[in-house]
């Protein structure tokens, strides 16, 4: 499966953000989406996901348009950790796994929960709240929560960003290693320079355009 | 998503325990509110059931009611015996059944009359035989079952209606017997004691001739003429002379006759002679209605009351205050829905990430909103569970320990008919409460969220 990105061009009001974004991902290919903050990350990550709509150009997952049936392409075919929301509040954090399968796959598989949960380290907090987290427990279990789903692809949006730099390193290891058990392409926007060395592939972004 | 809306509702305990108790007090209100209303007329008007009318002294007529037919209040007071005879005689009269009060056994009222009292509340010996001599007594299911009386047990009445009174005025050289017990009627009869009204008088000491209490039945059974009865007849067929029309329906009447009538009763009563509480009157024919009432008003020391009419009264009198209640009991359940309204959309507010992840992991919006509905319908419906169950409770708590109120007949676990539009009212009040908050959130774009997060 390829995600290709193609002449994305968005703009708030009069104000361009993104520029003729172009670039693609083949299977299982990994890449850092480095640029300052208000580059234009989230914004190109939501359009990306199918979230928001571009003002020109295209996204495709596997050769499905984002803008023909992008909510249907996302829940089965994504897993997205967002820069700030992680998980449900109402429910601890096994339930919010299991609630990400039920909700993107129609199924619940306890055992890839259960081993989920060993693999990044939570097994121990699976019963935790989402408010009784530290900062790296909960990025570890929205990891979790966006791997479960068996994902095609894996977006993470600042993962590391209120991190220090012993979590910063585990999470991106934990990412990058999840992404390879699942086979999945992964792609990570941060400002956060440290996390270049962990990457084959990094795509630039200045003020809404592509830096060679 | 019923999962989760439950996992929303424990995650704010306070709020949802209080909404669900503003709403269990206004169901609770409510459907006690009904049962009261639906039972009471049904039981006051079962008991009422077949009384054309009701002649006892003068007074006032909501108490002659409550104290013959529904018996929970003084009577008015005495009228002669001869009445008795004068009513059955006159042709409009079906029936006429003798009420002879005054004591009770264990609380429970001891009510003199003779085998007319059987006909008319269609009562069915369970165990026993009728009363006959004097002084045997046969029980109402209910008091039988309450005092555990047996059959051939003699007991003593005491003066006045309440159990208290035992102690002060026992009639202690007058010993009941019980001969017999009734067959469960759903009426009134089950709380009473009934024995003939000789044996009332007996118990009070008042000397009366058995003789010639028979003769007066014998006499009318005959159809004998005795003086009143060939009065009460001229008075009927006396029409066509017609001096002295007094109101357009009713038919005319002879003044002489009347007041040689009245004389009769009046010398009756200054004699000290035997005395009855009440008459219970059903009409033969329509006419009945008519001349009856103003017939026995116009004796000066009995009047006539309608039992329709004071129990009307009576549900209007009660209707004002239930209205006032069930007003009060409404506006609660609207402040409960406003409550539900005021946590679920603060919910929603604090919960746009939450709703913005949940769509983001592919979750319909219909499925989004629904877990808001649900929240709002599941918080009404523990609460219209809990009101529900808690009246209910309240009912059976109250009728073990009130004999008056068990005595209204409450069935506990019966349901009214408006119980379940009730309810009904309350999932929607929890509906309609969720519905802002849930187009709210269903306007909520995930990707604006997601951006300001
Ligand atoms: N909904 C919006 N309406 C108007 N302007 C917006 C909106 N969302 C983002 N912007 C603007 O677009 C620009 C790019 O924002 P975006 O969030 O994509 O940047 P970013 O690279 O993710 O920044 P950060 O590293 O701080 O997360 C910013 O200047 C921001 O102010
Ligand atoms: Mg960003």
């Amino acid at each position: 499966m390829q995600l290709t990105v193609d002449g994305v061009t968005l703009s708030y009001g009069d104000r361009r953000v993104l520029s003729d974004i172009s670039f693609s991902l083949n299977p299982c290919e990994q890449a850092l989406l480095l640029g300052p903050s208000g580059s234009g990350k989230s914004s190109l990550l939501n359009i990306i996901s199918g979230l928001q709509t571009p003002d020109e150009g295209s996204v495709s997952l596997g050769g499905a348009d984002m803008a023909d049936d992008g909510d249907a392409t996302r829940k089965h075919h994504m897993g997205i950790i967002f820069q700030t929301l992680k998980l449900v509040s109402a429910l601890n954090v096994r339930a919010n796994l299991l609630l990400a399968q039920k909700l993107q796959t129609g199924g619940v598989d306890r055992n890839l929960v259960e081993a989920t949960l060993e693999r990044l380290g939570i097994a121990d907090r699976a019963k935790a709240r989402p408010f009784e987290l530290s900062q790296g427990e909960a990025q570890r279990a929205a990891i979790a929560r966006a791997v479960v789903v068996r994902p095609k692809l894996l977006i993470a949006d600042e993962p590391t960003s209120a991190l220090d730099l012993v979590n910063t390193e585990s999470v991106a290891r934990l990412l990058i290693e999840s992404a390879e058990e699942s086979g999945a392409m992964l792609l990570i926007a941060t400002h956060d320079d440290r996390l270049r060395s962990y990457f084959a592939r990094t795509i630039s972004l200045s003020e809404g355009r592509l830096a060679a | 998503m019923i999962s989760l809306a439950l996992a929303y509702l424990r995650d704010r305990p306070l709020t949802t325990a209080l909404n669900i108790l503003l709403l269990a007090i206004a169901v609770a209100m409510l459907v006690l509110l009904l049962q009261l209303g639906n039972q009471a007329s049904e039981r006051l008007e079962g008991d009422a059931e077949g009384i054309d009318l009701v002649v006892g002294s003068k007074g006032s007529p909501l108490q002659l009611i409550l104290s013959s037919v529904f018996h929970v209040d003084q009577p008015t007071g005495n009228i002669p015996l001869s009445s008795l005879e004068l009513l059955r005689a006159d042709p409009a009269v079906a029936r006429a059944v003798p009420l002879a009060l005054g004591d009770n056994f264990e609380g429970y009222r001891i009510v003199g009359t003779d085998s007319s009292f059987g006909e008319h509340y269609r009562t069915e010996i369970a165990q026993g035989r009728a009363f006959d001599a004097p002084l045997e007594a046969v029980f109402g299911a209910t008091v039988a079952a309450e005092t555990g009386v047996t059959l051939g047990q003699k007991f003593v009445g005491s003066h006045g209606f309440a159990e208290d009174e035992a102690d002060e005025q026992g009639h202690d050289h007058a010993p009941f017997e019980t001969v017999g017990i009734l067959a469960p009627t759903g009426s009134v009869v089950d709380r009473l004691i009934l024995t003939s009204y000789e044996s009332v008088w007996d118990v009070h000491g008042i000397d009366h001739d058995h003789d010639h209490a028979d003769e007066l039945e014998s006499e009318e059974r005959n159809d004998g003429h005795s003086h009143d009865a060939d009065h009460a007849h001229d008075s009927e067929h006396g029409h066509a002379s017609g001096h002295d029309h007094s109101g357009e329906a009713a038919e005319p009447d002879n003044p002489p006759e009347q007041s040689r009538r009245g004389s009769i009763l009046q010398a009756s009563d200054s004699d000290l002679e035997p005395e009855l509480t009440a008459l219970l009157v059903t009409y033969r024919s329509a006419s009945g209605a008519i001349r009856i009432p103003a017939m026995v008003n116009r004796q000066t020391e009995m009047q006539s009351a309608v039992p329709a009419t004071e129990t009307a009264r009576l549900i209007d009198l009660m209707g004002a205050s239930i209205d006032g209640i069930r007003l009060f009991a409404w506006l609660l359940a609207a402040t409960g829905g406003l409550a539900i309204f005021v946590a679920l959309l603060n919910m929603a507010r604090s919960r746009e990430g939450d709703l913005a992840l949940l769509r983001v992991m592919g979750a319909s919006r219909v499925q989004v909103i629904a877990t808001i509905i649900l929240e709002g319908v599941i918080t009404a419906a523990v609460g219209a569970l809990i009101g529900w169950i808690g009246a209910h409770l309240l009912i059976v708590v109250a009728q073990v320990n009130s004999a008056t109120l068990a005595d209204l007949g409450l069935k506990a676990w019966s349901p009214a008919a408006g119980e379940f539009a009730l309810i009904a009212a309350v999932l929607a009040i929890g509906a309609i409460a969720a519905l802002l908050p849930a187009v709210r959130v269903y306007r909520t774009d995930p990707a604006r969220v997601l951006a300001r997060n």
